[in-house]
C-alpha cells in the first residue's frame, strides 16, 4: 500500500503530561503519525503522584504504571527508555540521545517536567542527600529505611511531608525543617496549617518551622542538617523537597523562547511552530504548573491541535489541592483568606474534632476555601466557585455543607443525589458526576475499579474515591455499597488495599494496620475487626495470634448462637459416613444433657440444638471421647463435604465419591475463608450430592472427575461454572485446594465464592488455577502449609481449659 | 445508699470482651474496654433479647449477636436508626476489682427476667450534639 507517508511525532519525556497528550492523539488519529517516545528514566510511563504511596508503602511500583511497555508495542509507538535526548537541533529537525540515536521529527513534543530546586547548600553532594520526584528517588528512600535510619526533610509543603509521611510509615525517625513558620503555606492559611502540624506530631513527625538550613553536615555522607540559629539535626538521609522549576535546558538551547518555563501559546505551540511543549516544563500566560489537572487539560488540547484540529485552546482551569496522606484530610482552592475589604471570611471550627473550614467570599461569590478534618463538602464548594455562582441565599449555612445549605436537608456527608451533573468529581482527571453516572449506566459497572478503568474518575490521585463510590452505590442501589465500599468507617481504603499493604509492608498485628493506614478508631469496630483478624491469620499462617475478642460469637464459642441464646452442637461426619457407635454417643449426649431437639442437618449430619453455653465443653468431651470432633457448623470456613455413595453401592457410580469426598474433607477441615465453604462429591451426573449448587464440587465420570466452583444454594441461587476435567483423585485435591488457597488470598471478607468468581470472572479463576501449572502448585503448598497450624479440634482445646471464662459465668450475687 | 458488690477483677475479662454475673434482677452483662474501663448492663438487648455480653466490643458500643444492633456501654441506649434502651447497673474498677451497684427495683416491677419489653420507653434518644455533625465519625 502506499498512501502518503505518516508524519514522524518524536516525543521528549515519556511522563505523565506527554504520554496523556500521545493517549488522547491515538485516540484522535490513530495513524496519523509514526511515534518515538525518548524517555530519561527506565521505566514505561508512570503514576508520577502515586510515588507518595510507593513510599509509604500503599502500592507496589508495578500497581502505578500506567502504560505497560506491551501498550506502547501495541500501538506502534517506538519506546526508548534510560535514554535522555541531549540536544534538538531545529534547522534540521532532528534530535540527539545520549545513546548517538539521531531522530528526524516533522513534530516534536518536549515534556520533560520539572527538576527540583537545590537551596545553595554547602553538603548537598553528599550521598545520602536524595531528592523525591522519581522511581530511583524513592528507591534510595526506602534502602535508607530498610537499614533503619533517621531522617531530615528540607521543605514543609505538599511533597515534603508525603515524603516525610511515608518515611515514617517505614518506621524512620523523621524531622521537617521548613522555612516558614506554617506548614504548606501556599495552600493552607495558618489556622490550617498548626491543625495539620498538630496532627502530624502526634503521628510521630518532628517540625522544625521557621528554621533556615544552613549546611548538611557531614565528610563522606550526610550526617545532618545544621540550622542557621546553631540547632543541629542529626540524620543519615537527607531528602530535599523544596519546591521544583520547569525543566527548560534542552529548549533553551535549542533556542526556543523561555522566560520561567518554555513559552507556549494556546495552542501549547512553543516559538518553532513545529515545537509543542505540555506539562510542568511549560509556561502558559505567565503561568507555571506543578499539579496534573490542568497537565490533562493541555494534553487535550495539544492532541487536537496535532490531530490537525484549529479550535481547541488552553485556558487554565481553577486548582484545587489535597494532601494525600492517608487519615489526614485536607482541601484547599482559590485564595485563602480575605484581603481586602471586598473578601468576607466564613469560619467554622469543632477543635474537639479538629475540624475545620474557611470559605472566602467577594461579591457573593466562594473565591477560596481551605478545609481540614472535614473535606466533604469541598468538592461542592469548588463548583460555587468555579461557577462563580450566586451564594447569596445559601450564605447562612454554607458552612456546615450542601446537606445543610441544602433547605430540604438530606442529611450526612457527601449529598451525592443533591450534586449536580456538571460538579465535577475527580479534580485531577476532570471527571463530573453525570460522566461516571452515565459510565455506570450504560456499561453496567458495579465496582470501583471498574468505575476508575472506565472513566478515569478517581485513578490519579484517588483522593475523591469516597465520593465516586457514594455516586456508584447512588446509581446503582444499595446493594453495591457493601461490596464495594471501604471496609467500614474506621477507614476510606477497600478491602484489597488493606490486604496489599499488610504483604507490602509486613504487618503483622491488628494495631500495627490500623496505625499503618491511620485508621480513625483505636480499636475498629464490628466490621472491620473480623475482616482484619481474617486477614491477617491468611497472611501470616502460624504467626499471627489469632484475636477471639475480635470473631463473632460463633467462632469464638466454636458453636451456633440461637435466637434464645443457647447453641447449637454439630460433630464432623466425615463426608457424611457414620457409624453405630457415633449415633449411640450422639444419643446419650442428647440424653445426658436433656437436649430438646436433635435434627438431620442440610449438610449430611447431625444438629443438637438447644444446649447452654456453659454445657457446652461438657457436651465436647462426651462428643470427643467417642472420636467426633468439631463439624465447623459455625465457621467462615470449611463447613460440610456432601456425598453420595458412588461405587461403593450404587449402580450408576462411576467412581468413590464417598472415599474422595473424606479425603477432601480431611484435608481442608479447620481452614479459615473469608465466608462459608462447602462441598459435595456426585458419583455420577445424576448429582444425588447435588455438587452444582456449591462452592466447590465434583462430579465424578468414568473418565475422572468434573471440578464445578462458585455455586450457592442460598437467596439467591447461582449454579457452578466449570472449572476443569482432570483424571486423578490426587490432581482433585490440589486443583481444589489450590482453588481454596486463592479465594482465601483474594476474596473479600464476607464474599462468598459466588460472588467472587462473578466479581472476577471465570477466565480470571481459570488462569490461576488451571493455566498456570506452577502458580496452582504453590497455592497449593501455601494452602498445606498454613492447614499445619489449624487441624486441631477446637472443641478438644476446650474441653482442656482453653478460655474457660468464655464458658463460666463471673459471678452470681444476690 | 448504693451498696457496691465485688463480681470479680479486671484480669478476669478479656480486653474488648465480657462476662456475665448473675443476679436477681436478671444476667448483667460487664464489659471491658480496650482503655480497661468497665461498664455493665442488663444482658438483654432492648430489640429482642439477645445476650449482649456475646456481642463484638469496639470503642465504648457493644454490637448484639442476634440482629447486630449496636448499644451504647454507657447509657444502654441503642444507636440510631434503631431505638430501644437496656438498663445500666452502675460499675467501678478499684485497684482492679469489680464492684457493681444494682438499681433499686423500678416500681410495680417484680423480680425475674420478663421485664423487658418495658425499656422501650426511655426515648428520646437524639442527641443535640449530633446536628452539627457533618460526617459522623470525627478524624
Ligand atoms: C511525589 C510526588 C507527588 C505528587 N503528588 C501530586 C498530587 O497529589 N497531585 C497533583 O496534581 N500533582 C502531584 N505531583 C505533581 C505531578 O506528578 C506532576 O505535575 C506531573 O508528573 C508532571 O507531569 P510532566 O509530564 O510534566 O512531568 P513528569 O511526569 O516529571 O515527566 C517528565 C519526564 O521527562 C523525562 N525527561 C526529562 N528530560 C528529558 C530528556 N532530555 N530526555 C528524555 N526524557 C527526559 C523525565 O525523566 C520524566 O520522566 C506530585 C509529584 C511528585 C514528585
Ligand atoms: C436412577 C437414578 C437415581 C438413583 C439410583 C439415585 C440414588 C440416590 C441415592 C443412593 C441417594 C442417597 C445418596 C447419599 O446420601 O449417600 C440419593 C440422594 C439424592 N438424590 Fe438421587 N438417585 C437417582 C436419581 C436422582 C435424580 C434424577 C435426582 C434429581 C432430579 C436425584 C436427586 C437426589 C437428591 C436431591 C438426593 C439427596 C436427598 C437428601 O439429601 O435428602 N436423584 N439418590
Ligand atoms: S450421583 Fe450417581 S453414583 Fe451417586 S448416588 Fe446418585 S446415581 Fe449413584
Ligand atoms: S436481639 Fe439484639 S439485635 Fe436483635
Amino acid at each position: 500500500m502506499n498512501a502518503v507517508p505518516r508524519q514522524k511525532l518524536v516525543v521528549v519525556g515519556n511522563g505523565m503530561a506527554g504520554m496523556r497528550t500521545v493517549e488522547e492523539l491515538l485516540a484522535l488519529a490513530p495513524a496519523r503519525f509514526e511515534i518515538t517516545v525518548f524517555g530519561a528514566e527506565p521505566h514505561p510511563n508512570y503514576n508520577r503522584i502515586m510515588l507518595s504511596s510507593v513510599l509509604a508503602g500503599e502500592k507496589a511500583v508495578d500497581d502505578i504504571v500506567i502504560n505497560p511497555r506491551a501498550w506502547y508495542a501495541d500501538n506502534g509507538v517506538t519506546l526508548h527508555t534510560g535514554d535522555p535526548v541531549l540536544a534538538i537541533d531545529p534547522a534540521a529537525k532532528t534530535v540527539t540521545a545520549a545513546s548517538g540515536l539521531v531522530v528526524p521529527y516533522d513534530r516534536l513534543l518536549l515534556s520533560t517536567g520539572s527538576k527540583l530546586l537545590m537551596p545553595p547548600l554547602p553538603g548537598l553532594d553528599l550521598p545520602g542527600v536524595v531528592a523525591f520526584r522519581d522511581i530511583a528517588d524513592v528507591e534510595k528512600m526506602l534502602a535508607a529505611a530498610e537499614a533503619g535510619q533517621r531522617a531530615v526533610v528540607i521543605g514543609g509543603g505538599l511533597l515534603g511531608l508525603e515524603a516525610a509521611w511515608g518515611l515514617r510509615r517505614r518506621g524512620m525517625p523523621v524531622a521537617v525543617v521548613h522555612l516558614m513558620p506554617t506548614l504548606m503555606e501556599r495552600q493552607l492559611d495558618v489556622e490550617a496549617g498548626h491543625l495539620l502540624q498538630k496532627d502530624l506530631t502526634e503521628r510521630g513527625l518532628h517540625f522544625f518551622t521557621g528554621a533556615q538550613s544552613e549546611e548538611i553536615m557531614g565528610s563522606d555522607r550526610a550526617e545532618g542538617l545544621k540550622l542557621a540559629d546553631g540547632r543541629e539535626v542529626p540524620a543519615d538521609l537527607v531528602v530535599v523537597a523544596i519546591g521544583i522549576r520547569p525543566n527548560v535546558d534542552l529548549a533553551k538551547a535549542a533556542g526556543l523562547e523561555v522566560n520561567r518555563g518554555i513559552v507556549v501559546g494556546d495552542d501549547m505551540r512553543s516559538s518553532d511552530p513545529s515545537i509543542y511543549g505540555v506539562g510542568e516544563c511549560v509556561e502558559h500566560r505567565g503561568q507555571v504548573f506543578g499539579l496534573v489537572a490542568p497537565l490533562w487539560e493541555q494534553a487535550k488540547v495539544c492532541a487536537s491541535r496535532l490531530a490537525g484540529r484549529d479550535e481547541a485552546h488552553y485556558e487554565t482551569p481553577p486548582l484545587s489541592t489535597r494532601l494525600k496522606i492517608t487519615g489526614i484530610d485536607v482541601f484547599s482552592a482559590g485564595q485563602l483568606t480575605a484581603v481586602d475589604e471586598g473578601d468576607e471570611e466564613l469560619v467554622y471550627r469543632d477543635s474537639a474534632r479538629g475540624i475545620y473550614k474557611k470559605l472566602v467570599l467577594r461579591e457573593d461569590k466562594v473565591v477560596g476555601a481551605v478545609m481540614y478534618g472535614d473535606v466533604a463538602d469541598g468538592a461542592w464548594y469548588f463548583q460555587l466557585m468555579r461557577e462563580k455562582a450566586d451564594i447569596a441565599a445559601l450564605r447562612d449555612r454554607m458552612i456546615f455543607g450542601q446537606a445543610y445549605a441544602d433547605t430540604t436537608c438530606k442529611g450526612k456527608g457527601t449529598d451525592v443525589a443533591a450534586m449536580a451533573d456538571s460538579t465535577q468529581v475527580c479534580g485531577c482527571n476532570g471527571v463530573s458526576k453525570g460522566a461516571i453516572v452515565a459510565a455506570i449506566k450504560a456499561k453496567g459497572l458495579t465496582s470501583l475499579e471498574e468505575v476508575k478503568a472506565h472513566t478515569k474518575a478517581g485513578s490519579s490521585c484517588g483522593q475523591c474515591s469516597s465520593v465516586v463510590l457514594a455516586i456508584l452505590s447512588h446509581t446503582t442501589g444499595e446493594v453495591v455499597e457493601a461490596k464495594a465500599a471501604g471496609l467500614c468507617g474506621c477507614t476510606d481504603l477497600g478491602h484489597d488495599e488493606v490486604r496489599r499493604v499488610i504483604l507490602t509492608q509486613q504487618l503483622k498485628t491488628m494495631d500495627a494496620v490500623r496505625t499503618a493506614l491511620g485508621w480513625r478508631t483505636a480499636d475498629g469496630c464490628v466490621k472491620c475487626r473480623p475482616a482484619l483478624n481474617y486477614y491477617l491469620l491468611c497472611a501470616w499462617p502460624g504467626e499471627y495470634v489469632d484475636d477471639g475478642q475480635s470473631r463473632f460469637i460463633n467462632e469464638r464459642a466454636h458453636a451456633n448462637i440461637q435466637k434464645d441464646g443457647t447453641y447449637s452442637v454439630v460433630p464432623r461426619m466425615w463426608g457424611g459416613v457414620t457409624t453405630a457407635a457415633e449415633l449411640r454417643a450422639i444419643a446419650d449426649v442428647a440424653d445426658k444433657f436433656q437436649i430438646p431437639t436433635v435434627k438431620v442437618t442440610g449438610g449430611q449430619r447431625i444438629d443438637l440444638l438447644g444446649v447452654r453455653k456453659d454445657q457446652l465443653p461438657a457436651v465436647w468431651a462426651d462428643l470427643n471421647k467417642a472420636g467426633m470432633v468439631s463439624g465447623h457448623a459455625y465457621a467462615k470456613g470449611l463447613r460440610t463435604v456432601k456425598t453420595c455413595v458412588g461405587t461403593e453401592w450404587c449402580r450408576f457410580g462411576t467412581q468413590d465419591s464417598t472415599g474422595l469426598g473424606i479425603k477432601l474433607e480431611r484435608l481442608m477441615w479447620g481452614t479459615w475463608t473469608p465466608h462459608k465453604f462447602k462441598l459435595a462429591v456426585s458419583g455420577c451426573p445424576r448429582n444425588c450430592a447435588e455438587a452444582t449448587i456449591k462452592d466447590l464440587g465434583v462430579i465424578c465420570v468414568e473418565a475422572g472427575y468434573d471440578i464445578v466452583v462458585g455455586g450457592n444454594g442460598g437467596i439467591e441461587l447461582r449454579g457452578t461454572d466449570h472449572l476443569v476435567r482432570v483424571a486423578r483423585e490426587e490432581e482433585v485435591l490440589e486443583y481444589a485446594g489450590a482453588f481454596l488457597q486463592i479465594y482465601r488470598e483474594e476474596a473479600r471478607y464476607l464474599e462468598r465464592t459466588a460472588p467472587w468468581v462473578e466479581r472476577v470472572g471465570m477466565d480470571h479463576v481459570k488462569q490461576r488455577v488451571v493455566e498456570d501449572a506452577a502458580g496452582r502448585r504453590a497455592a497449593f503448598a501455601r494452602f498445606i502449609h498454613s492447614q499445619t497450624y489449624v487441624q486441631t479440634d477446637p472443641w478438644a482445646e476446650r474441653v482442656r481449659g482453653m478460655e474457660a471464662h468464655e464458658f463460666k459465668s463471673l459471678a452470681e450475687v444476690e | 445508699m448504693p451498696e457496691w458488690i465485688k463480681v470479680g477483677t479486671l484480669s478476669d475479662i478479656p480486653r474488648l470482651g465480657a462476662r456475665t454475673v448473675d443476679t436477681h434482677q436478671g444476667q448483667v452483662a460487664v464489659f471491658r474496654t480496650n482503655e480497661d474501663e468497665v461498664f455493665a448492663l442488663f444482658n438483654k438487648c432492648p430489640h429482642k433479647g439477645g445476650p449482649l455480653s456475646e456481642g463484638i466490643v469496639s470503642g465504648k458500643v457493644v454490637v448484639c449477636p442476634l440482629h447486630n444492633w449496636t448499644i451504647d456501654l454507657v447509657s444502654g441506649e441503642a444507636t440510631a436508626p434503631d431505638e430501644g434502651c437496656t438498663r445500666p447497673v452502675a460499675a467501678r474498677l478499684v485497684e482492679g476489682e469489680i464492684y457493681l451497684s444494682l438499681p433499686p427495683l423500678p416500681e410495680g416491677e417484680g423480680r425475674g427476667e420478663g421485664e423487658l419489653s418495658g425499656h422501650r420507653n426511655h426515648l428520646p434518644l437524639t442527641r443535640p450534639s449530633a446536628t452539627l455533625s457533618l460526617k459522623g465519625e470525627g478524624i
